[in-house]
């Protein structure tokens, strides 16, 4: 690398500022259009003349394509175009190296749910009618279904894109000196994890609908969370110039990674649109939700770690091997994911990983919501609960003797700037009452911790280039309004009220006179979408830079007005003052028309890239990030040991997010991540029969917690204010989702004295960990015990 | 064959030609254009689409929208009056009860029901009442505080 990397920020402007609207404004702009019914999600967009299509899928794990006849489909009144694989023969993925999907498939299919056919129809009934009518003839093949059928069958090739048998990608990578590490460890603790196969379940299905105009300008809708990766991924697969294609993401109803990616119903619509000439949609049933997947990688983990008698690390070795499903999806990444996000917020003098991913004849996994490492933190949470209970340590304190520390570098070479874990464990050891309880609750009642870090959006783009991340247009009227532009994606996340506190705070509007333009690859500047964790960093960053061109703009043609500098003025929600005489006051549109004309029209732009950052090796740039947020989680739990039911009765969730630019959106993101997680820990199972069918693919059947089911949850904001975060601001969307499932998994310990190792914790998991616990303690017994 | 179909909706009558086998989410979103209603699932499971009926809550993906004839249906769009938001609208916005927005209107509809029959619930049958509604984005703690905030602002406002 030519360039330096980690350099440490040599100060931190964000320290000490005082806000007149950041952290003070709850609201979004969006806000009342959602509580009202009126906000606008992709399947409420209706288009003159438009056109319902469905997908015909797959019903088998692995079959050749020998033959499709749409003959009896075309001739169904009402039935106005059927595309198969051949029409669109072009391979996508979301990664530039690992591109292996097809809109549908071309030869042969590869697992049950894997598109064949689409057909445009006048309305959804005529299409499913038609569905039924297309007639495929399948050559049947062996299908893999787990990792080990992958690795012992290389000779049945799922994915033509594997080089070696069905590996999807491995990845070794080793930090320090391991075998000192061992050799100097008072204990070695070595232990097998497997996490199960979780999914996203958004409440809204995915959506698209396509438009082919008279100009050959293809308008795709769709509701996805990259809308700048689909326009590429588009234009190359439909093989049309990127100057003739336009994507417009409107609200999106849940994602959390579900929707990172192009998926087969976007090139559908697109292609049937260019065929009818007609706009066309395509909404998924639930069903089809669950086989888009690219949920929660199922993985298998053993953990050898050891540490000194006063509980520190002195070497961690990880072995991970997990099912990637049929396609690649974002399996490049998650393999490097699961090992380089570990290595912070403790020292880890020595550190190993190895990880492989394996191609099977299931619908893809991918990013989740904590994408790659809420896995291997839940493996290694619970073993360093384990380390702390062998060495007669608090687990808390263990946690803070292994603290890495703020403005430093872990051992894979991530940068660390501001550092807010030690304060997390503070907060949640305080509001449990940690200290009077643990331990001491009754039999069936227990408390345990976990801790963990998530990066503030990915350094790097997905394909190598040197513009902008991301990027803001702000355009202000001379009556006081204000739009911003900006690519990213609001899918609940609260983009829109983050832009706005900062266009409020910088230039002194009303909330309500803001709009938000998000998400149109016409009218909005880049942003590279909502994945990583970035949004905040990258936009948040790129709307201070615009916001204070303006700024500049304003106040000096306010001190011409007021015959005072610039230096003088402040502004302030609906006014600029003069802070040394304050009867001097102009309102904002006053000072938005004094700007104009002094000026011109006003509007700025802003950008915001990362500074190179990551390990001088292959594959250190993957985990690199400008900031990194840290959590820590208190869980209480309630085990009947009877029944064997676990009940989360409370979780307290501390995460430094540097700066909370909203409160109450930060509180919900943290909220819905500790949810999210606990839902993984004791219910939820995304699992296949013998013939990898997919076992109940609806919200019946895949379970997700209702209100009842979801425990209370207090969430406790740290501010570390980092440096280069906009103001302070780093990420809060996914790192809360961590430490909720080892935490639950220690409190499960601290009650009943088991440790569980297996996700889900259900009832039958957890009465037979108790069963054999009982056996355990019945044979360690000595027989006089017995009372004989 | 599509057959006529006579439904009050929001106070308004409305006279539309459906399909027999339609639901009544189907003739509100298709024919209505009353696209606050959400279809999450399309099988009873998510609670999106939920709508009050005679004062009741019901999931308007599992109702016939011949079935719903003669009946009073109020969805999401009939919430707040020209006087202003429903304060549950209200109090949903202020506490960040709604993330991505989708489930919300389902999630008004149950709590509107329950805040017309219990002015004053507990948070556990807050809970109860909302059990059918999944929400996927906050973990529902935002959404019970909305809720209890909305009943005590209700309250005040019907000593």
């Amino acid at each position: 690398m030519s360039k330096k990397l980690n350099e440490m920020p040599v100060s931190n402007p964000n320290k000490g500022r005082t806000f007149k609207v950041v952290g003070r404004q709850p609201r979004k702009p969006e806000g009342l259009k959602k509580v009202s019914g009126e906000a606008l999600y992709t399947d409420d967009i209706v288009l003159p003349r438009m056109l319902h299509a469905k997908i015909l899928r797959s019903i088998h794990a692995h079959a050749r394509i020998r033959k499709i006849d749409a003959s009896k489909a075309l001739a169904l009144p009402g039935v106005h175009a059927v595309v198969t694989g051949n029409d669109m023969p072009i391979a996508y993925g979301i990664i530039p190296w690992t591109q292996d999907e097809y809109p549908l498939c071309t030869d042969k299919t590869r697992f049950v749910g894997d598109g064949v056919a689409a057909v445009a129809a006048v309305d959804e009934d005529t299409a499913n009618r038609a569905l039924e009518l297309i007639e495929v003839e399948y050559e049947v093949l062996p299908a893999v279904l787990s990792p080990e059928q992958a690795r012992e069958h290389p000779e049945i090739k799922v994915n033509e894109k594997a080089k070696d048998g069905n590996l999807s990608k491995h990845v070794f990578l080793e930090f320090g000196d391991m075998e000192g590490g061992f050799a100097r460890a008072d204990v070695v603790d070595e232990d097998h994890f497997y996490f199960e196969n979780t999914t996203h379940a958004p409440i809204e299905p995915h959506c698209a609908i396509g438009q082919y105009d008279r100009n050959g300008v293809l308008t795709v809708w769709s509701s996805t969370q990259v809308p700048h990766y689909l326009h590429r991924e588009l234009a190359r697969v439909l093989n049309l110039p990127q100057n003739r294609v336009r994507v417009i993401q409107p609200l999106v109803g849940g994602a959390f990674g579900g929707k990172s990616e192009p998926f087969d119903l976007e090139f559908c619509v697109a292609k049937l649109a260019m065929i009818t000439g007609r706009p066309v949609k395509i909404l998924y049933t639930r069903e089809e939700v669950f086989y888009s997947h690219r949920g929660r990688h199922p993985m298998e983990m053993t953990y050898r770690t050891g540490a000194t008698k006063d509980g520190k690390l002195t070497a961690i070795d990880a072995k991970i091997t997990f099912d990637g499903g049929a396609y690649s999806s974002f399996g490049l990444v998650t393999a490097y994911y699961s090992g380089q996000l570990l290595t912070a917020p403790y020292q880890m003098p020595a550190y190993r990983f190895d990880s492989s991913r394996w191609f099977t004849n299931k619908p893809a996994c991918g990013p989740k919501r904590g994408h790659g490492s809420v896995q291997p933190r839940f493996a290694f949470e619970v073993q360093l609960d384990k380390i702390a209970h062998r060495l007669n340590l608090d687990p808390i304190e263990l946690r803070r003797r292994n603290f890495i520390g703020e403005y430093t570098e872990t051992i894979n070479g991530l940068r660390i700037t501001s550092n807010g874990f030690l304060e997390c464990l503070d907060a949640v050891e305080k509001a449990s009452g940690w200290k009077e309880r643990r331990g001491k609750l009754p039999f069936g009642k227990g408390l345990g911790v976990a801790g963990s870090m998530y990066i503030s959006g990915t350094n790097y783009p997905i394909y190598p280039n040197e513009m902008p991340q991301s990027a803001v247009l702000v355009r202000l009227d001379r009556s006081g309004r204000a739009v911003i532009f900006c690519g990213a994606s609001e899918i609940g996340q609260g983009v829109n009220a983050m832009l706005a506190n900062i266009l409020c705070e910088e230039l002194g509007t009303a909330l309500a006179d803001v709009q938000v333009v998000s998400s149109d690859t016409d009218l909005t500047p880049i942003d590279l979408g909502a994945y990583s964790s970035r949004v905040t960093f990258m936009c948040g960053n790129a709307c201070i830079d615009a916001a204070r061109k303006l700024r500049k703009q304003i106040l000096e043609a306010c001190a011409e007005k007021l015959q005072t500098s610039p230096e003088d003025l402040d502004i302030l929600p609906g006014e600029v003052v003069c802070l040394k005489d304050t009867a001097k006051r102009l309102s904002t549109p006053e000072a938005f028309q004094l700007a104009e004309a002094k000026s011109g029209s006003l509007a700025a732009t802003g950008s915001f890239k990362t500074n190179p950052l990551g390990g001088d090796y292959r594959g250190g740039t993957i985990g690199a990030s400008p900031a990194y947020s840290f959590t820590a989680h208190v869980a209480e739990v309630t085990v009947d040991p009877g029944a064997g039911f676990v009940t989360v009765d409370r979780i307290w969730i501390a995460h430094d997010c540097g700066k909370a630019i909203n409160p109450i959106l930060v509180e919900g993101q943290m909220e819905g991540s500790a949810y999210m997680g606990c839902a993984e820990a004791i219910m939820e199972a995304q699992t296949y029969n013998s013939k990898g069918m997919h076992i109940g693919p609806s919200l019946l059947d895949y379970r997700i917690p209702t209100s009842l089911d979801t425990p209370e949850m207090q969430s406790l904001i740290i501010e570390s204010i980092d440096p280069e975060g906009p103001y302070g601001a780093k990420e809060a969307g996914e790192g809360p989702l961590h430490p909720s499932i080892p935490a639950v998994a220690n409190a499960i310990f601290d009650a009943v004295g088991v440790r569980l190792t297996r996700l889900p914790f259900t009832p039958a998991v957890v009465l037979k960990a108790l069963r054999e616990k009982e056996e355990r303690e019945r044979r360690a017994a000595p027989a006089a015990a017995g009372g004989q | 064959m599509k057959v006529v179909c006579t439904l009050r909706v929001n106070g308004e009558p409305h006279e539309i030609a459906i399909p027999p086998h339609w639901t009544l989410l189907e003739a509100l979103r298709y024919e209505l254009g009353l696209t606050g209603s959400k279809q999450g699932c399309d099988k009873g499971d998510c609670g999106a689409c939920t709508v009050i009926v005679d004062g009741r809550p019901e999931l308007s993906c599992l109702t016939l929208a011949l079935g719903a004839e003669g009946r009073d249906v109020r969805t999401v769009e009939g919430l707040a009056t020209p006087q202003g938001l429903h304060p549950l609208q209200d109090c949903f916005d202020l506490n960040g009860a709604a993330q991505c927005g989708f489930c919300t209107p389902g999630i008004l509809m149950s709590a509107a029901a329950l805040l017309e029959h219990n002015p004053s619930p507990t948070r556990e049958e807050i809970k109860q009442a909302l059990a059918g509604n999944l929400c996927r984005c906050t973990g529902y703690t935002k959404i019970l505080d909305a809720v209890e905030q909305a009943a005590a602002r209700l309250r005040e406002a019907r000593p």
